[in-house]
């Protein structure tokens, strides 16, 4: 048991689990799950697709903050490319062509992926503070998107468009298989290759990975542009879900709730080692948590103030103070109880 | 970096008054690279607009259009020379603006209110500093547990705008101090003292001294210096300011708005670096701020006069804070190497 809870994936699904069962308690129709033309229906089943946009942000934004970076430009680039693939599919003759749906969808990915190459290459090459580097894009990017889009909120009727957030296959959403391939493409990408302990050895010291010899340039690099890819792929999930690309709405405060998400699953912000099931842990609760403000009938507007709380206590949690603090307290009473006991010990001598 | 080193041992000459100017001052070239650029901005519109551009009424309303703005960068140098960053301002001045005009609307005199909104932005700035200072939180994360917080809040107080009678508050925007052609809101006022009171305490105060000290170096600063106190206080400094911006801003729009100032956060960051202070912190300037606002604002202004999208803000304010780092960047690596 001890083993189990000092395993640090312990407190976030410990979260998770706890916010599922207050959930089920407090109305049983929660963890129900029917069945319906072969789709199954339900609102955890609601909380794995919706959670598809995070999740893709959070994954990026975990390997960003591995390597001792950030990235606050990811709902700018969700606002770009979902302005780009609306734009495409909607100057098409046929909306509604598959052909034209996978054209907008990988341009708007190569359009992501070049705002990662630029956010990149401030961060690796001109060596500037990532949350400056990516401020500029993240200031500059929704004047993008709101160029590309021309001011209006573009929207289109395009059923493989929409398939994207809200088609099923096998059972359960499209959007979830999206989110479980991103998440298993990276953690195999990081994990079966040496690419992950590289990353975490940028992010823990560069200088002695640079003179071992580890090209933390590229890696860098990569880690922001993988961000920002994965940041496209949310902007079309999200366009895809409301049909439409908002320039100024798409990702608003998505790199807040990524970088919460991150935390949460424990991973530090000081770079270095780096879960990624955590993350995915993190996404889950905050969607949870989303999903329980909505039940409690506070307006949504309402539920930063809860997301706030969660912040602060989960802050003060990991602060090395506090733990600090915690075994100090836990070692005065340890040897006061052995004092303790040894006197009982030599009573009963 | 290496192109610039090498023009760094190049440039090195005979010292004339410039260069030891610039070798004493190097951290007053961003902002006189500011003042520069606010000039040139001011003579290109000018002659783009033929004339029409530089007008008493333009200047003395980029003043009142932009004083919430510089009340919040003003709070906002503070922060970052000692090397923080806080995200809170934008919606510390929407929590405080709408709190405002509900208690207003309430019948609460302003005697009570405005002191009331004040406190609530320097204990949203407390709790910030308190968990930066003694629990080791990042300043970015906790400053944005704060924007969550007081974003909340603002909705928590209402779910919609919120119309300002009181005469006392409309009177604060609506009074125009006429000087000729030349005019000054109390709003402007109010914004001006804070910038010159932000200014005397940086430059001429002990506290202002620490404030640099904790930015330019950590080590440094532990001789027997207040680094708890002022760490705390620089962030409490900012939500008062940003609980000022609120009373500003619900004076100019004549109502609250829980939407207000969403983003505001990074305009008021990216006045501050466009005026002249480093990110990194130890450098900067609250009257380089105030430029940093202006020059700000006159883009904005610029961009309507022509008639452009208003997005071809953003995508400016964004290009010329890229250029500006970038400077800032060669100028600490140039004194880094120095010393």
């Amino acid at each position: 048991l001890r083993r189990v809870i000092k395993h640090r994936l312990f407190w976030p699904v410990a979260t998770l689990v706890s916010l599922i069962l207050i959930n089920t308690v407090a109305r049983p129709q929660f963890a129900s799950i029917t069945v319906q033309d072969g789709r199954l229906y339900g609102a955890l089943i609601d909380i794995l697709r919706q959670s598809a946009p995070l999740m893709l942000v959070s994954l990026g934004m975990t390997i960003v903050i591995a390597t001792r970076g950030i990235d606050l430009s990811v709902g700018a680039v969700m606002a770009v490319s979902g302005a780009v693939a609306l734009t495409i599919i909607d100057g098409s003759a046929d909306p509604g062509d598959l052909n034209v749906v996978m054209l907008a969808v990988v341009v708007a990915i190569l359009a992501s992926l070049l705002l990662g190459i630029w956010n990149g290459f401030l961060v690796s090459l001109l060596g500037i503070q990532p949350i400056i580097a990516t401020l500029v894009l993240m200031l500059a990017g929704r004047g993008m998107a709101l160029l590309i889009t021309e001011g209006f909120i573009t929207t289109v009727n395009s059923t493989p468009f929409e398939f994207i957030s809200t088609g099923y296959l096998l059972l359960l959403p499209f959007a979830f298989f999206i989110w479980v391939a991103a998440v298993t493409a990276v953690a195999l990408m990081e994990r079966r290759t040496a690419l992950g302990v590289l990353t975490e050895a940028v992010g823990i010291n560069p200088e002695a990975s640079r003179l071992a010899g580890v090209r933390s340039r590229g890696i860098i690099w990569s880690a922001y542009a993988a961000s920002a890819v994965l940041a496209g792929i949310a902007g079309i999930i999200y366009a895809s879900n409301i049909k439409a690309a908002d320039a100024n709405a798409a990702g608003q405060f998505i790199e807040l709730y990524a970088i919460l998400a991150v935390v949460l699953g424990g991973t530090s912000l000081m770079g270095g080692k780096f879960s990624l099931a955590g993350s995915v842990v993190g996404v889950l609760i905050i969607q949870t948590l989303e999903s329980t403000i909505l039940f409690l009938g506070v307006p949504s507007a309402e539920s930063p103030v809860f997301f706030a709380v969660v912040v602060v206590v989960v802050v003060v949690i990991q602060s090395p103070r506090l733990h600090r603090f915690a075994r100090d307290v836990a070692r005065s009473a340890r040897s006061r109880g052995t004092t303790e006991s040894t006197g009982d010990a030599e009573v009963a001598g | 970096m290496t192109s610039l080193d090498t023009a760094g041992t190049t440039t090195r000459k005979p010292a004339g008054y410039f260069e030891t100017f610039m070798s004493r001052r190097a951290s007053l070239l961003p902002t006189i690279a500011a003042v520069v650029i606010l000039i040139l901005l001011f003579i290109g519109a000018e002659i783009m607009l033929r004339g029409d551009f530089i007008t008493p009424r333009n200047i003395s309303a980029l003043l009142l259009d932009n004083a919430y703005l510089l009340i919040l960068a003003v709070g906002m140098t503070f922060v970052i020379v000692t090397g923080g960053i806080d995200l809170s301002v934008g919606s510390v001045m929407a929590f405080t603006g709408i709190w405002l005009a509900k208690l207003l609307e309430a019948g609460t005199s302003l005697a009570i209110a405005i002191p009331a909104i004040l406190l609530a932005g320097a204990l949203v700035g407390l709790l910030i500093g308190v968990l930066v200072q003694f629990f080791d939180v990042q300043p970015f994360i906790a400053s944005l547990a704060g924007l969550f917080l007081a974003r909340g809040l603002a909705f928590v107080v209402s779910l919609s705008s919120i119309k300002v009678e009181t005469t006392e508050v409309l009177w604060l925007q609506s009074t125009r101090i006429h000087l000729g052609e030349w005019y000054i809101t109390p709003t402007g006022i109010l914004a001006l003292l804070v910038v010159f009171a932000g200014a005397w305490v940086m430059q001429f105060t002990r506290f202002g001294r620490t404030t640099y000290a904790i930015g330019g170096n950590q080590q440094a600063a532990l001789m027997g210096l207040k680094v708890a106190r002022t760490t705390v206080a620089v962030y409490v400094i900012s939500g008062v300011c940003g609980g000022l911006a609120g009373l500003v801003l619900t004076a100019y729009s004549g109502a609250g708005y829980p939407r207000n100032g969403v983003g505001t956060e990074l305009d008021a960051i990216a006045a501050v670096v466009i005026g002249g202070t480093v990110l990194a912190g130890g450098r900067g300037y609250v009257l380089g701020s105030m430029i940093g606002v202006f020059v700000y604002g006159t883009i904005k202004t610029i961009i309507s006069f022509m008639g452009a999208e208003q997005s071809w803000t953003q995508i400016i304010i964004g290009a010329l804070l890229l250029v500006f780092i970038v400077v800032q960047r060669a100028i600490v690596a140039r004194s880094d190497r120095r010393s």
